[in-house]
């Protein structure tokens, strides 16, 4: 699904726009009432992202939080991601891919190297392999934070599915060009990612994909949002998340 | 789905340390490399919420996704290897006569009550508080940052194909266990968990019993 429609916003608000290799890693603020739209620009990228309350980052992203809260094990639009504090960091106000995973977790130097070998800097300079472990442990390094910090992960773009024995199943082409999340900051929140490949992808080669970052002036949840009425557990992060902001 | 259940060859006369957690208790202890570590459900579908941490430096502790990823099921059950996130073997479960334990459905607070049930839930007695309480008494450093995806053992969390998840009935019974063979020195974690407000623990939260055994 590539909905053309949902890719407008209001262009007098927006604040930056960058690109992201593939394979690369990155981070930044996204201020409450800020929206960061993180498109595929090519199909078949993997953005292995997590959240951190910048003012306290001890606060972060909880994977199982999110998914008990909302009964689901995947994230699409109309999703919330929940701290481990009860609150709501980003909400997804947009989504035309349908399944963002929570559950793979991130590659690691071990798994690059056999699955895809070895590609060190000195030969093959910004082409080298990189991982998802050390990619957000890089990041993290910049703000004081660390191994410590690095918890289960959200994987943008990619779907992993489970049989009713609970095997794990990486399902190819869930993404296409042009596919995008909006992640609605309801927190003022450090955004750490990494655009290496998912754990599970069953690509044989080496080959990360870019996504383009927009950012823009949305605005928060409002009271009949989407997001914070699909179920009573959002409302109630919602409440939390606003006596913070009080 | 319950995998093939596998009883243990150790005898309970032999085990070197033995000691009841009451419900709403939590337990740590250091578990040496080839030690093997008994978690009893003494009356049946009670979630016993586990962490491990590497005794040699805690900052490598257990790790869900890598758990889950490398063996491709979510599920753990005998012969699921525990792995850390550095993605080192931390244990190998030998022995399960429950079928099979949850790694997704993490561990119950204060906070997140207030959002899954009600914000007057917020004073109940959680998993978190059991766990930051041993964590603060066993004084070496670690805290809340320390607190990640955690092990539920006996707790029955289905994923469908579809991608829902839901809390169900448990599928532990009166005198269920697992066992575990330390692949390294490593610090266990238990918070034998008192929520009362979903079947995880039948909403009768009750005892469990740890035991070692010597290598």
């Amino acid at each position: 699904m590539n909905d053309t429609a949902a890719a407008t916003f209001d262009t007098s608000q927006a604040l930056w726009e960058e690109r992201v290799p593939g394979g690369a890693h990155w981070s930044g603020l996204l201020r409450r009432g800020n929206t960061l739209r993180v498109t595929d620009s090519e199909g078949g990228a993997n953005v292995s992202m997590l959240f951190y309350n910048y003012e306290d980052k001890l606060e972060r992203y909880n994977m199982a939080d999110t998914l008990k809260g909302q009964h689901t094990a995947y994230l699409t639009k109309g999703n919330v991601c929940y701290s481990d504090m009860g609150r709501v960091l980003c909400s997804i106000s947009e989504d035309t891919c349908g399944w963002h995973d929570t559950i793979g977790g991130v590659s690691n130097a071990r798994l690059v190297r056999r699955k895809y070998g070895q590609a060190c800097y000195q030969e093959y300079r910004n082409e080298f392999y990189r991982n998802g472990f050390d990619s957000l442990v890089n990041e993290l390094g910049k703000f004081g934070l660390g191994k410590r910090d690095l918890v289960a992960n959200l994987n943008l773009f990619s779907k992993v599915s489970v049989d009713n024995d609970g095997n794990m199943q990486f399902r190819e082409g869930n993404s296409r060009a042009g596919d995008l999340i909006d992640l609605r900051f309801e927190m003022n929140t450090l955004v750490v990612l990494s655009t290496c490949q998912h754990p599970l992808d069953k690509a044989p080669k080496y080959a990360p994909m870019a996504i383009d970052l927009t950012a823009w002036r949305s605005g928060t949840a409002g009271p009949d949002d989407p997001c914070r009425n699909s179920c009573a557990e959002n409302q109630r992060a919602f409440t939390n998340t606003e006596r913070m902001f009080a | 789905m319950r995998s093939e259940l596998t009883e243990s060859t150790l005898a309970v006369k032999d085990a070197c340390f033995r000691e009841v957690v009451a419900a709403g208790e939590p337990f740590m202890k250091e578990i040496k490399k080839g030690q093997m570590l008994r978690i009893l459900d003494l009356e049946g579908n009670q979630a016993v919420d586990t962490l491990f941490y590497s005794a040699l430096d805690p900052q490598e502790r257990y790790d869900a996704n890598n758990t889950i990823h490398e063996q491709g099921n979510i599920y753990l059950t005998t012969g699921t290897i525990l792995r850390s996130n550095e993605s080192r073997p931390m244990l190998t479960i030998i022995a399960d006569t429950c079928g099979r334990h949850d790694t997704l459905g993490g561990a119950c607070s204060a906070e997140s009550n207030t959002v899954r049930y009600a914000l007057e839930k917020r004073h109940m007695h959680s998993c978190r508080d059991s766990f930051l309480m041993a964590l603060s008494e066993w004084d070496n450093g670690m805290d809340k940052r320390d607190l990640s995806s955690n092990i539920n053992f006996f707790m029955n969390v289905p994923v469908t194909p579809e991608g829902g998840l839901t809390f169900e009935d448990g599928i532990s019974e009166a005198g269920r266990y697992v066992e575990m063979r330390a692949d390294m020195d490593v610090i266990v974690l238990i918070s034998n968990c008192p929520q009362l407000n979903n079947p995880c623990n039948a909403y009768n939260p009750t005892p469990v019993e740890v035991l070692v055994w010597e290598s």
